[in-house]
């Protein structure tokens, strides 16, 4: 079983949720997304999300594409990526990266997924390539152990989803909205629908993604997932800081704040 | 003609999933997949149906005014040493070719029982044209155009409104096409359920390239039996500017199968392709993904989307559309930059011979045409006869025409 599975496993058995909590790689520098994932794991994030920026990211909201046109400002390169991957993995926590599947054809396949590997990475969240389109990852993340997590979706038929996450390794990504990623004061109604069609055809956990914001939605969420993944919101309180010091204080709270609603799971 | 207009062709065509060869295809969100499947279907169905055809063809004629003339520039092909044949989609109406494309689409969200239409416009060509499609169709209509687009194309952000569209000025990254094209697969993804997103390209995620190739394959099918008409025979070389494509598409289909025809792309070449300031997709870009489509692609070394630059709004774009990356890996259609400079100097060119003022975007199939004629002269043996696809007018252009040349009156 791969790294995520355990801990979700482990997770499982103490009666809650993981908390997955995303960043982009060099936001607001290499050094100092390391910090703040650092920070993250510190305050009771289980596994980090590493997301590799991309110039037209058409899945995540204004506050991911902020912080990613920020990173790319900073000059990073996929290769710094790897860099905090192998960084944040040293803290222990179980690291998957995000990105769109340009930089990693650009990056080269096989090679990405050979120093994904050896960075220490667990897999790879795409969120623009569908199983249909991914021959080529399937052979390399087969090749060098990584796990592949596609996305599954409300409107995705039962064909599909059975498709999909026959496709998948480590677990599933449920989007819990139709829409961008960002915080929303309500999450979705149609997630824990979501959530149980995905379940009646996989053992996989599941992971409920895009508009999770709070300790209470989390705890909303924890009632039905195994995974609650929690993005835009954290990257807000880097965003919004006026010192790296503020921001990661504000990341610890929010983690801490996230931490607590993944243990207390509203059924 | 117009009424035969979606009636098959032989022809090039994508595999089901939409793979030109190693082009096209599907990069998008799983949330899309079930309306990309519905339009596929729908558009599949409506093909096949005679009455959605007559009804495309009637609009096309009674509306759109097509077929287009094709017009002997006698004046401007005594310039270029060449019988230039003008395609006048620049007389449709709204003035450009886009509207075939819209009126497809406009009549197959009907179709889908969709009532909003949301689309992403560079140079507004495609935004006045969806809003009129939208007018006419009584859907509701949002245009998402890039901030820096907006500006120097305040004329056609203001026509929109008129046609009771909302335009909505894009401001993330370079604030142009594809910003704009980013922001509606946004909108996309989160409005699916009632919302169809009418691209404007023959670019995006299948069946977008095929679905949009179809429905303004009419300019090449008229123009190669009035070429007929008019000449006794087919046209040495076709000619058309190649933004994300359509318009080339639209005229090259129908001469695909007749091998002794050239098929020339234009490509804005900016500052010139060395310079790095151009938006010359094939000639100076790499395969790649962008906005669900594996095509040529203008990026850097990580695969991040380079900035493209052209004083043409409507070929400002970073990409192209797979069937043209096909057509080019093929060597069945050829691609060529054409520079800023150029395309305003075949610009004032054809103003000052024809009485016809070009969108810039055409006057990069003018300026191609003027640089090919004399080699294709020399290998020929004899004047060549060329079809240009005139495929919009310069009206919205007037400003950036002005400033270019010096010609505007300078405010108090």
């Amino acid at each position: 079983m791969s790294r995520i599975g355990v801990a979700f496993d482990k997770a499982r058995a103490d009666g809650r949720a993981l908390l997955v909590g995303c960043m982009p790689a060099g936001f607001p520098t290499v050094e100092g997304s390391i910090a703040a994932m650092t920070a993250m794991v510190e305050a009771g994030v289980d596994v980090i999300e590493v997301e590799i920026p991309y110039s037209d990211p058409v899945m995540d909201g204004p506050v991911i594409q902020k912080a990613s046109d920020i990173a790319l400002a900073g000059g990073v390169r996929t290769a710094d990526t790897m860099r905090v991957v192998e960084a944040v993995a040293a803290t222990g926590a179980p690291v998957v990266t995000m990105t769109y599947w340009n930089p990693v054809e650009r990056y080269g396949v096989d090679v990405f997924a050979r120093d994904l590997a050896s960075a220490g990475g667990t897999g790879l969240i795409t969120p623009d390539l569908i199983p249909d389109e991914a021959d080529e990852w399937l052979a390399a993340s087969d090749a060098h152990g990584l796990d592949r997590t596609f996305l599954v979706s409300p409107s995705s038929t039962d064909a599909r989803l059975a498709m999909t996450v026959g496709h998948c390794r480590g677990f599933v990504y449920a989007t819990a909205v139709m829409g961008v990623t960002g915080a929303r004061a309500r999450t979705s109604d149609a997630a824990p629908t979501l959530v149980s069609r995905t379940r009646a055809v996989t053992d996989l956990p599941v992971g409920v993604g895009l508009g999770v914001g709070t300790g209470a939605q989390a705890g909303t969420v924890a009632g039905y997932a195994d995974g609650v993944i929690v993005g835009s919101a954290l990257v807000r309180c880097v965003l919004d800081a006026s010192s790296e010091a503020e921001g990661l204080a504000a990341l610890r709270t929010l983690s801490a704040e996230l931490a607590e609603g993944v243990r207390n799971p509203v059924r | 003609m117009s009424a035969d207009a979606l009636a098959p062709v032989a022809g090039p065509q994508p595999d089901s999933a939409g793979h030109f060869g190693r082009f096209g295809g599907r990069f998008v969100p799983e949330a899309l997949v079930a309306a990309l499947d519905e339009l596929d279907g729908a558009w599949r169905t409506a093909m096949a149906d005679e009455s959605f055809r007559a009804e495309f063809g009637a609009l096309l004629r009674d509306y759109a005014g097509t077929p287009s003339l094709l017009y002997e520039a006698r004046r401007f092909s005594a310039k270029v040493g060449a019988r230039v044949l003008l395609k006048r989609e620049d007389l449709n109406h709204t003035g450009a070719h886009k509207v075939r494309n819209v009126l497809g689409q406009a009549l197959l969200t009907k179709r889908m029982g969709k009532t909003r239409v949301i689309a992403e416009t560079g140079a507004g060509q495609h935004g006045v044209a969806t809003a009129t499609a939208a007018a006419l169709f009584d859907l509701e209509c949002v245009v998402y155009m890039g901030q820096v687009d907006t500006e120097r194309q305040a004329l056609n952000v203001a026509r929109m409104r008129m046609l009771g569209a909302t335009v909505v000025p894009v401001t993330n990254g370079s604030r142009t096409l594809k910003d704009a094209m980013n922001e509606a697969m946004r909108d996309w993804v989160a409005n699916v359920d009632e919302t169809h997103y009418l691209i404007g390209t023959a670019a995006g995620p299948h069946p977008f390239p095929a679905m949009v190739r179809d429905f303004v394959r009419g300019i090449g099918d008229e123009a190669r039996q009035q070429c007929l008409d008019l000449t006794g025979g087919l046209p040495d070389a076709v000619t058309a500017c190649v933004g994300g494509g359509s318009n080339a598409l639209g005229i090259f289909h129908a001469f695909v199968g007749d091998e002794a025809v050239r098929l020339y792309g234009f490509e804005a070449g900016g500052d010139g392709v060395a310079t790095g300031r151009h938006a010359a997709s094939i000639t100076g870009g790499s395969a790649g993904v962008l906005h669900g489509t594996r095509t040529y692609v203008l990026q850097d070394a990580d695969g991040q989307t380079l900035e493209s630059h052209s004083i043409s709004a409507g070929l400002d774009y970073p990409g192209v559309g797979p069937e043209h990356a096909w057509l080019h890996d093929s060597g069945r259609a050829t691609y060529l930059p054409v520079t800023d400079d150029e395309a305003m100097a075949a610009f004032e060119l054809l103003c000052r011979t024809e009485g016809i003022i070009p969108a810039i975007e055409s006057a990069h199939a003018l300026a191609g045409t003027v640089a090919l004629a004399p080699k294709l002269a020399a290998e020929l043996g004899r004047e060549p006869t060329i079809v240009v696809n005139l495929s919009g007018r310069g009206d919205k252009d007037v400003h950036t025409a002005g400033d270019y040349f010096g010609i505007l009156d300078k405010e108090r």
